[in-house]
This record gives C-alpha cells, structure tokens and sequence, in this order.
C-alpha cells in the first residue's frame, strides 16, 4: 500500500510543476504590471523601479520562476504585493471558510445524491425514476450565481420572520465572534509562531471551532449562514452523482452475480446493498473525486452572491489586481489539494474493489 | 408501458435488420438508424425541441421583441425603472404599457433585451465549440496518430489544463487578454480543448490498428489521406455528443464569467451580465434576476438533454 501511495504522489509531481510554470508564465503575460496597479496610472519610473526591486521583480522572469520554485519547497509563499501581508497568512484567514463551503457541499450532493440514484435505479421506468432524473437534468444546467440569488431572495425575504427563514450572506451574525478553541482552553501560544499559525488556520473553521468548544449560539449561527451557499454549490455536483449512481447501478443489476444471489436466496435488500451498490460505486468515487474542480470554480461565484471572504474571491481580486504571490500560492494550495483528493480516490479504489489492491 | 414495448419491439426488429439485412430490401444506414433512435427518446426530443425554439428566437429577435434591445424608453412611455412586470391579460392596468418582463434600471425592456440574448449566447457557444472542436479534435489526432515525444508533450501540456478548474483558468485567460465577450469566448474555448484532444486521440489511437487502415497503408495513402478519410469519420460520433454538451458547458461558464464582470460589457444583452447588474437589487426587483438566469438555465437544459438523447442514440452498446 505505501508504494502505491508514493508510486502515486511521484506521478503527480510533474502535472504540479506544470501548473505552477503554466499559472506563473501567464501571470507574466496579464497586461500592466504590479506597479502601475498598485501605485497608479502616474508613478513615476524611479518609484516603479523601487517598487520592482522591493518585490523582486526586477529579477529577470526565469530568475523569478526559479526563486517562486525554491519558495513553495520551502513553504514560503512570500508576501501579497497589496496588502503587504504574507500569502500565508491570507490562506490562515481565506481557505477555512472555502474549505467548509465545500466540503458543506459535497456532504450535501453525496448525502443526497446517492440515494437520489439508487431510489431512480430501483423503480426504474417509474415516474418517480422520470422526475428524479428531470430533476437532475435541470440541476447540472442551473447558473450556480442564479440559484443562490434567488435562494437568497426566497429565505431571506420571503420566509423572513418564519423560523426556517436563513441569512443572505456573510459568514456570522453581525458582532458575532468565536472564541478559538485554544483561547477557550486556556493554552498559552508563542505569537507569531508556526504552531500558534497552525491552530489559527485550525480555529478558523469556524464551525469545527464552535463544534468543539460546545459555543452552541455560535455553531447554529455559523451552521445558518453556511446552508444556503452550501445547496447553491452542491446543486451540480449532487445532480451529477445521481445520475452516475442510477445508470452505473442499473448496469450492475443486470450482472450475472445479481441473478446468482438471487437464486441463492437473499432479500432483495440485500442483493443491492450488498452486491449491486457495492460494485457500482467505483464511479460514483471517481466522479466525486472530479467534482473538486467544479466546487473550486463554483466556489468563487458562491461567494461573490453570498458576500463571503474566502479562497474563490480572495484569488479573483488577485488576478484581476495582478497581485502575483497570491495568486501563486493560491494556486500551489488549490493545485496540491487536487492531487491529494485524486490520491484519496485512487486509495479508495484498492478498498472497493480488492482486485484493484492485488496489482 | 404497451409504447415501451412496441419501442423495445422495433428495435430489436432493426437490430435483426441491420444486422441480415432481410426485413428491409433496402439496407438502413447507420445514421438513419441513430436517426430513429434518437427520435424514440423522449428527453433528446424534449432537448432538440428547446434548441429548434431558442434558434428560432434568435433568428427572428427582431420580429418577436416589441422593442430594440437597448432602448431607452425615458420619456417615450410612462414607465419607471425596474417595473414589475406588466401583462394586460393577466389583469394589469390596460392604461400602463405592456412590459411582460417589466425594465430594468435603465427603461428598457426587459423581455426583448432577453429575446436578443438567445442570440449572444447561441452565437458563443457555437464558436467556442467550434474553435475548440478544431483545435483540439487536431491535437488529439496528431498526437495520437504521430506517437512518440510529440504526444508525451501534447498531452501533458493537457493534463495540465485539465488539472485546474476551468472557471478559474478562463478567468485568468481572460485577465491576460482583458474582459469582453470575445475574450470569453476564446478562454472557455482553450480550457475546454483537452476534452476533444482526449477523445479524438483515443479514437485514432484505436482506428490506427483496424484492418481497413492497414488495407489504405497497403494501398500506398498517406497519413493525411487516412486521417481524413478513415479516422476523422469514424471519430465523428463521440466528438458531436462532446460538442453538444460542450455548447451546454460554453453557455454556462460565459454566463459566468459574464456574472464576475469579465464576460459581455454593457450595454450587451447578455444573460450573464444582465442578471450580474441586478444582483444588489435581487430583493427589491426579484424578475430581473429571475428571468435572465431562467433563460440560461433553459438553454443549457436544452443542449444537456440534446446531447444527452445522441450520446444514447449513437451508443451501440444500448442497441440491445
């Protein structure tokens, strides 16, 4: 299992160089340069050659390339070239929030749905099979911005003052702020060091905080405010998995081993809990695995409609503010998270399918 | 039910056709049967008919709307910004003029400015495919059928690609080349290139080995002639399903970066963009945000099912 798992990261190296030079070189290539963006139209040439030389860009490109190559191993992400702040502590600050966003997610369109396929694969050529699949087929067509707006508008003005009415955006009630779980047990962290930055970037899920350090008013208020971008973001991928799970359930029924444990006798429950379903989920898996792109990408337009201050937006107004070490170290995360959930896939492969683990 | 079986009957009357050729004195063509196929799919048909209809629309914008596209009506009538909508049938005030849709924040109406944008985005998603189609469908058969370093380097540079979202690529794209509709178009069009690339590579790399190509080498053709001739139609099938849902996925991710200000520019009417302009007044005026968004999500369900029903119509293995 351990070669596999090293077998299987070294393979991924050369695709994550690849698209750190691709993200890097076309950086280069955006017009207008950092300084004219920071500084204005009107900088004189003198305060843009201190300015390039403050950042290192006086560097030549492939200089750059090779320092930002040296950077990442040695988990220096360097410092944003707007906000004057290390990249790292922007990812302290922005990823919890789209982390919990997407994992929401993809809790959601798993959780939802599977069971969605499997109940159209079971009365197949029924009407509920027809309206689960109609269902499906206007969810992978729906703008992700379109239905939280309108989300948005039915919770937060419709239903206001019911008890199911939910917040329009941000991330807390206004005044709102959670106590770190460190702070709440009473430990004493070096300021500024790695560790206490661990536990920061740690602490800034806010709901696993809240969760753990039983600040219930907090945890229901984070929990509020998460749904509606949440159901936004997972409406694609949870139409997606449905349709997998239905056609890659209904293949499996008509196998031959199907019939044998049948004739053998055991409940049809049985039969597709434990034989049917079991075999068809390699698919689902892999698909689940390939939703992480699209919850990346849909994460940015979720947070622009719910006003959240997460990963998406934070690299929009990167590369639209030509803010380059953001951008890269966002990149390299966003990058490295790809290969580590493509792995979790692969590794679950060898578990569904022990032919897989033999090889 | 009785339909599901007389479908189930005729086809498998012209599986036993196609193949001994005896119930028929002609022999029915592989397209005529896909063809006929296609047309026993109730949810292709539903596709096709969405797409025929959102075509039409285009086409004829002019005729349809009751008013140009950017129209200011400030002065002309006796209407506000952003008014609800206003349909005399349905019991409005016969005085007030009819606004099916209502306006939006600058008078103009709202129906016609969305009956223009089946054009924009029927016109996007044809020619970001189109590039697309070509480019990669040219990669692909390259490196498929070159082998050796030049597809190693070929598809690579698409796993690359590949392994970044794709919303967030074209908004770098388009940072590089700079906002507008044109830009959008040819950034949805690189990310989606691996897509095509894969699949052609794929099919040439199994035509490749295929007797009739040996027979064509034998004959003494040249590798341009048996990409042309043998493999590019043969290649044809999984590209047109890709190319269908591609539109699908174009008119989606345009609407999108439309949405981030990236895409069209005003004053286009564009569905993105009309919806992105709204946004902060999707409490107040709700059917400025609601309608654009429903003619996105309407166009692509047309593409999704249309692509949907050919994939299942060209797929052999559901000739069963």
């Amino acid at each position: 299992m351990l070669s596999f798992i090293t077998r299987r990261t070294l393979l991924a190296i050369p695709v994550l160089i690849g698209i750190m030079v691709v993200v890097f070189l076309l950086l280069r290539a955006i017009p207008g340069d950092p300084c004219t963006a920071m500084l204005g139209e009107r900088a004189t040439e003198e305060a843009c050659m201190r300015f390039d030389e403050a950042n290192g860009l006086d560097e030549p490109v492939f200089v750059q390339l090779g320092i930002y190559m040296k950077n990442v191993l040695t988990f220096n992400l360097g410092d944003s070239i707007r906000f004057s702040r290390p990249v790292m502590q922007l990812l302290i600050e922005r990823l919890p929030l789209t982390t919990e966003l997407a994992m929401s997610a993809l809790a959601i369109a798993v959780t939802v749905g599977v069971p969605l396929g499997i109940l159209a694969a079971r009365k197949h050529n029924t009407i509920v099979d027809t309206a689960t699949m109609a269902f499906a087929n206007v969810g992978v067509s729906m703008p992700v911005f379109w239905l939280g707006l309108l989300l948005a508008y039915l919770f937060a003005v419709i239903l206001k003052d019911t008890p199911i009415s939910l917040p329009p955006g941000g991330r807390l009630s206004a005044g709102v702020f959670p106590v770190p779980y460190y702070e709440a047990w009473g430990w004493t962290l070096t300021e500024g060091s790695t560790w206490a930055r661990f536990h920061e970037y740690v602490a800034n899920h806010y709901i696993f905080n809240t969760f753990i350090t039983a600040q219930w008013p907090i945890f229901w208020d984070a929990v509020r405010h998460m749904i509606l971008p949440a159901v936004a973001l997972a409406t694609i991928p949870l139409a997606i998995i449905a349709r997998i799970t239905r056609s890659s359930l209904l293949e499996a029924m008509n196998k031959d081993y199907i019939r044998t444990a049948r004739a053998k006798g055991a409940k049809e429950r049985r039969v597709v809990a434990r034989h049917a379903l079991r075999n068809s989920l390699l698919p689902v898996v892999t698909i689940i695995g390939l939703q992480l792109g699209l919850l990346l990408g849909g994460a940015v337009l979720t947070e622009t409609v719910f006003r959240l201050a997460g990963l998406g937006t934070a690299l929009f107004d990167a590369i639209t503010g030509r803010d380059y070490p953001v951008v890269q170290g966002f990149t390299v995360v966003i990058a490295a998270a790809y290969v580590v959930v493509n792995l979790f896939v692969d590794l679950s492969y060898g578990y569904l399918d022990p032919r897989i683990r033999q090889k | 039910m009785s339909t599901n079986k007389t479908q189930k009957t005729v086809e498998l009357l012209e599986a036993s056709a196609q193949d001994a050729n005896l119930l028929t004195e002609q022999p029915t063509s592989q397209w005529a049967l896909t063809l006929r196929r296609f047309r026993g799919r109730r949810s292709g048909m539903i596709g096709l008919g969405i797409v025929a209809l959102l075509v039409i629309v285009a086409i004829f914008a002019p005729l349809i709307a009751p008013y140009p596209p950017n129209e200011v009506l400030i002065g002309k009538e006796d209407v506000g910004p952003r008014e609800k909508p206003c349909v005399h049938v349905l019991g409005c005030d016969p005085e007030k003029p009819q606004h099916i849709l209502g306006t939006d924040a600058n008078v103009r109406d709202e129906f016609s400015r969305i009956i223009y944008g089946a054009r924009v985005s029927l016109t996007l998603g044809f020619f970001t495919v189109t590039i697309a189609l070509f480019v990669g469908s040219f990669l692909g058969a390259v490196a498929g059928y070159v082998g050796g370093w030049l597809d190693n380097v070929i598809m690579r540079i698409m796993d690359v690609i590949l392994g970044f979202p794709s919303l967030l690529l074209a908004i770098a794209i388009v940072s590089v080349l700079g906002p507008g509709l044109r830009n959008a178009l040819i950034a949805i069009a690189i990310v989606s290139i691996p897509a095509y690339a894969r699949v052609m590579r794929a099919q040439v790399l199994s035509i490749k080995e295929t007797d009739f190509v040996a027979a064509s080498l034998a004959l003494g053709a040249s590798a341009r002639q048996i990409l042309i001739h043998r493999v590019v139609p043969n290649a044809l099938t999984p590209l047109v399903v890709l190319a269908t849902l591609g539109v699908a996925t174009a008119i989606l991710e345009a609407a999108g970066l439309s949405f981030l200000g990236l895409g069209a520019q005003p004053p286009l009417a564009e569905w993105g963009s009309m919806l992105a302009n709204e946004r902060h007044t999707v409490f107040t005026s709700p059917h400025l945000v609601f309608f654009p968004g429903l003619a996105i999500m309407i166009t692509v369900l047309g593409f999704n099912l249309m692509g949907d029903g050919l994939r299942d119509a060209l797929d052999p293995a559901l000739n069963k």
